[in-house]
């Protein structure tokens, strides 16, 4: 969903730009709490992968593709603020080195795919963590259904800026409906991707998963609960 | 805690799997226009798209200029990507880590 150049006017690219700088001035506060000598180098592979999975395009009908995002993915395994910069650091390289995405619309692009996703499906995630038993088991699927549900919002983001700054005339209706029907299906592919990921790690490494911590230090203090009595 | 997977061997996989996908399967990914493209062709806005000030990079479209083949082409971007940003969020992430003598002790006591 990388938004070019010239798609949306310039008032609303400042101000799109305005909210992602400010994301990322807060977010690097926040991502204090979530980085240690630890986790810090965990964070650095998750946002490599992401923009190295955002290479791969899937096909997902008539002509159209979809990649990987990563919001929901980089939240679960490094952290919510964490991943709000791990997303504006991969946008950043993409746009600077591979020309993917506009120079005017990295705000947009920041706000769409680095904030929108992430806020999306990390609260999505934590609402089930919290309605869901507490397994390791279930980090994985909670974690793709915040994936599948972040891309389509993040659509129809996308289409109320374009209905606030869109340069071109064009039927609105439309654009919200074809949008929002092409971001679900290439949602199954960001959940399929993000499930499989989260599942892997938690399957070597749970520890390394940052949405699984609360659930460790469960199990933890059971066991030791069970060890003492 | 046996099974468990080495810290270092873990970083490697993950970092050889990021490889693998931006200098490799890359190549095999689907070149159709990715879903906002698609959208903006159909309802009838792609045109209003600029083409950006980097579009003179030497990697740009995930392409490294002057290298014919394809596969080769696509997959140095991807690996130069790759490299890129490892150096870059790893450097910002250290930078900004919380440091606390808690951290050292548990780190001390791991290795």
């Amino acid at each position: 969903m990388h938004v070019p150049d010239g798609f949306l006017d310039a008032p609303t690219s400042v101000a799109t730009g305005v909210v992602a700088a400010a994301a990322v001035a807060v977010s690097l506060r926040g991502a204090r709490r979530e980085l240690d000598d630890r986790t810090a180098p965990m964070a650095g592979l998750v946002a490599t992968f992401v923009f190295a999975a955002q290479m791969i395009n899937f096909p997902v009908g008539a002509g159209t593709s979809g990649h990987l995002m990563g919001g929901a993915l980089a939240a679960v395994l490094a952290g919510p603020w964490t991943a709000v910069l791990c997303l504006s650091v991969v946008l950043l390289v993409q746009a600077l080195l591979m020309a993917d995405g506009g120079i005017t619309a990295l705000g947009t692009n920041i706000t769409l795919i680095g904030i929108v996703t992430v806020v999306v499906g990390w609260g999505v995630f934590v609402l089930l963590r919290r309605v869901l038993p507490a397994r390791t088991s279930l980090v994985a699927p909670a974690a793709a259904v915040g994936a599948l549900v972040s891309v389509p919002v993040a659509a129809l983001v996308f289409t109320g800026l374009f209905a606030v700054g869109g340069t071109a005339p064009v039927d609105l209706g439309a654009v919200a409906t074809a949008m929002l029907g092409w971001h679900t299906v290439i949602g199954i592919g960001e959940a399929v991707v993000t499930g499989l990921v989260v599942a892997s790690v938690v399957a070597s490494r749970p520890d390394m998963v940052h949405g699984a911590r609360p659930l460790l230090a469960e199990r933890e203090l059971e066991t030791r609960a069970v060890a003492a009595s | 805690m046996s099974t468990r997977t080495g810290t270092r061997r873990f970083y490697a996989v993950a970092l050889l799997v990021s490889l693998l996908v931006a200098g490799v399967a890359s190549y095999y990914a689907s070149s159709h226009p990715d879903g906002l493209e698609y959208v903006a062709e159909q309802t009838g806005f792609l045109d209003s798209a600029e083409d950006s000030a980097t579009a003179d990079s030497p990697l740009a479209d995930y392409q490294t200029s002057g290298v014919d083949d394809p596969r080769v082409s696509g997959g140095v971007a991807g690996v130069v990507g790759v490299v890129v940003m490892l150096v870059l969020s790893t450097g910002l992430f250290w930078l900004i880590r919380r440091r606390e003598p808690r951290d050292r002790e548990a780190r001390d006591a791991g290795s």
